[in-house]
């Protein structure tokens, strides 16, 4: 973490509590994911005990408190997904990855995650990788989406 | 045809949304006009008088929101652009956003300026990553152009404009639960009252508002309450996006009037069923709402219309079902979906969405018992009204409205042992 970043973000906030989240998606984005020292470096530039950070951080889905793959894959299953057949998307996924969702491939690749909307039904059944959304996607693409991100 | 204004700029060919396109197709003229001819309390009035309804859920008269904050030059005020957009089924805040993202920032100059705020943030959704990057630029580049900073166009208005990101919680959709969150804490909703109009972000006066909402205000500048209100029905005026998907041709984001009958937007804006296969359900305000049928076909989609008909507009999520489509199936993965987001801070929600998915997931996989389905009603009776937020009711509504309709065919997989469209859920 840059200084100056992170006094970017502090100014930002009359409470310096408020950048926790901010810090820890940086932090996420350095390391892959939000490492034990991390917590302790968080805890003690916001004055918060470690236990807090942690706390705050397990609450929401997108930080991960363990290394996982080099990128995320996230598969949506909620209603208009799965109507649309996101289920097989997710099969097809699993089968081709060698894993269950949830879990990270053996060479680091990629980790595979269920997803609830993703807000992008218009293109259901979606996938988002990153800032990339792909839809709809049926069964048969998975292969060519999977060499596209492995080369990407 | 209605007139498109929201999505206008969407159909022209190119239009990326940079300040420069935004500015060429009269973007950024309601703010000098507003801080010219308008005083904070006379432009309240305004959006009072055009009768804007909040587009994130509950449908609260905007300008009305806005009266409650106190007057008190002395208080900080805050403005929070809520564009967390997580409701299932919901996907036009991330259009208005990644699309027109000047749009939404001269809405929120214009609501900071109402009320008196001089530090506004956008909560945006965590999974709207390339969303965060447009509206990272989009902030600097009106603060370069003098939208954004101190003495906004000579005014002696100030004002600083801040994106804040959450990180995957579909909670911290509701306004207290993202003031929480973004005061860096886990977010859980906050009893009220008090309501954030009094203490809201650091316990000071706040106003959250949706990104559809802010983004009428230019218009409602621009044109007139008068010009507003005559779009739509008497309360529920303007136009709203409707983001229709599920089995249908086209689905998409349909910008109509509020009072567009469901029909039309269904058959006519959104191409009708896929493979003209039997309309069987629609959910038509998000997955929180209770879902409706064919027999509803007729009703128009603005609140009160919804309402009488025994649903909600909830966030214009539109979300169509034919008849391949198991409702045992859609009741599990709308109840697994609040199990897995309550937050658990009441009993009757942490428990009852738990026993919700759990009893459908069982009669969708064949194993119910004929006591299920008094006992999903138990549950669902036992969840509504008494909890923090309105997450408990949003997940029982639902499941209610799914056995009324629907009754004889979470019987059949009962009687049957098996689930008679061969899905079997599970996950
Ligand atoms: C569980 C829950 C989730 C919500 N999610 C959202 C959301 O994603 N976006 C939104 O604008 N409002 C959401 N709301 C509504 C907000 O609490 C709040 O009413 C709204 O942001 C106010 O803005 P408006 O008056 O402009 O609609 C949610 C409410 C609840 C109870
Ligand atoms: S109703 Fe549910 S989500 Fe809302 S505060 Fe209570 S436990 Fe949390
Ligand atoms: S249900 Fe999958 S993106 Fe909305």
């Amino acid at each position: 973490m840059k200084e100056e970043t992170v006094q970017q973000i502090l100014s930002r906030y009359a409470h310096r509590r408020s950048a926790l989240l901010p810090l820890l998606h940086l932090c996420q984005e350095e390391a892959g994911y939000v490492t034990p020292e991390a917590i302790g470096q968080l805890g003690e530039r916001l004055g918060l005990s470690p236990t807090q950070v942690a706390e705050v951080a397990t609450f929401y889905d997108m930080f991960r408190l363990k290394p996982g793959g080099r990128r995320e894959i996230w598969v949506c299953h909620n209603l208009s997904c799965s109507l649309l057949g996101a289920e097989e998307v997710v099969r097809r996924l699993e089968e081709r990855l060698g894993v269950k969702a949830g879990e990270t491939t053996p060479d680091g690749a990629f980790t595979l995650r269920r997803f609830e909307c993703l807000a992008a039904c218009e293109i259901a059944p979606v996938i988002q990788v990153g800032p990339d959304y792909y839809g709809p996607v049926r069964p048969e693409d998975i292969d060519a989406l999977l060499e596209r991100l492995r080369n990407g | 045809m209605s007139e498109k204004v929201l999505t206008k700029r969407f159909e022209i060919s190119g239009y990326r949304g940079t300040i420069e396109e935004y500015l060429a197709t009269g973007g950024y003229q309601a703010i000098p006009r507003a801080l010219k001819e308008y005083s904070p309390e006379s432009l309240i009035d305004l959006v009072r008088r055009s009768g804007l309804r909040g587009r994130g859920g509950a449908g609260f008269p905007t300008g009305v929101k806005w009266g409650f904050v106190p007057k008190d030059p002395t208080l900080t005020k805050y403005l929070v652009c809520n564009a967390d957009e997580s409701e299932p089924g919901t996907f036009k805040d991330r259009d208005l956003i990644t699309r027109d993202p000047h749009q939404l920032l001269e809405g929120i100059i214009l609501a900071s300026y109402a009320i008196g705020c001089r530090t506004a943030y956008i909560y945006l959704r965590g999974e709207f990553v390339a969303g965060a990057v447009i509206m990272e630029q989009a902030i600097q580049d009106a603060a370069a152009h003098g939208f954004l900073g101190n003495n906004i166009l000579g005014s002696g208005f100030n004002l600083k404009v801040h994106l804040h990101r959450g990180a995957g919680a579909y909670i911290c959709g509701e306004e207290t639960a993202l003031l929480e969150s973004l005061e860096g804490k886990r977010g859980l909703p906050r009893l009220k009252p008090p309501f954030p109009a009094s203490a809201g972000l650091y316990r000071l006066p706040t106003v959250v508002n949706n990104v559809e909402t802010l983004c009428n205000l230019p218009h409602i500048v621009l044109r007139g309450a008068e010009w507003f209100s005559s779009i739509g029905s008497p309360k529920s005026t303007g136009n709203r996006i409707f983001s229709v998907s599920g089995h249908v041709r086209r689905p998409g984001n349909y910008e109509l009037p509020m009072d567009v009958p469901m029909r039309e937007l269904i058959f006519q804006h959104a191409g009708g069923m896929r493979g003209d296969r039997r309309l069987k359900a629609v959910i038509p305000g998000g997955s929180s709402v209770p879902v409706l049928t064919e027999q509803h076909l007729d009703t128009r989609m603005d609140f009160e219309s919804l309402a009488k008909a025994g649903s909600m507009a909830g966030s214009g999520g539109v979300m169509v079902m034919d008849d391949s489509t198991c409702m045992v199936r859609a009741g599990e993965i709308v109840a697994r979906f609040y199990h897995h987001e309550s937050c658990g801070q009441c009993t009757q929600c942490r428990e009852g969405t738990a026993w919700l998915h759990k009893t459908l997931r069982r009669i969708e996989a064949g194993r119910g018992r004929k006591v299920d389905m008094d006992l999903l009603m138990d549950i669902c009776d036992n969840m509504k009204g008494k909890t923090i937020c309105p997450l408990s009711d949003a997940a029982a509504m639902p499941i209610e409205s799914y056995l009324k309709y629907f009754g004889d065919e979470f019987e059949q997989h009962i009687v049957e042992r098996a689930c008679p469209f061969g899905s079997g859920g599970g996950s």
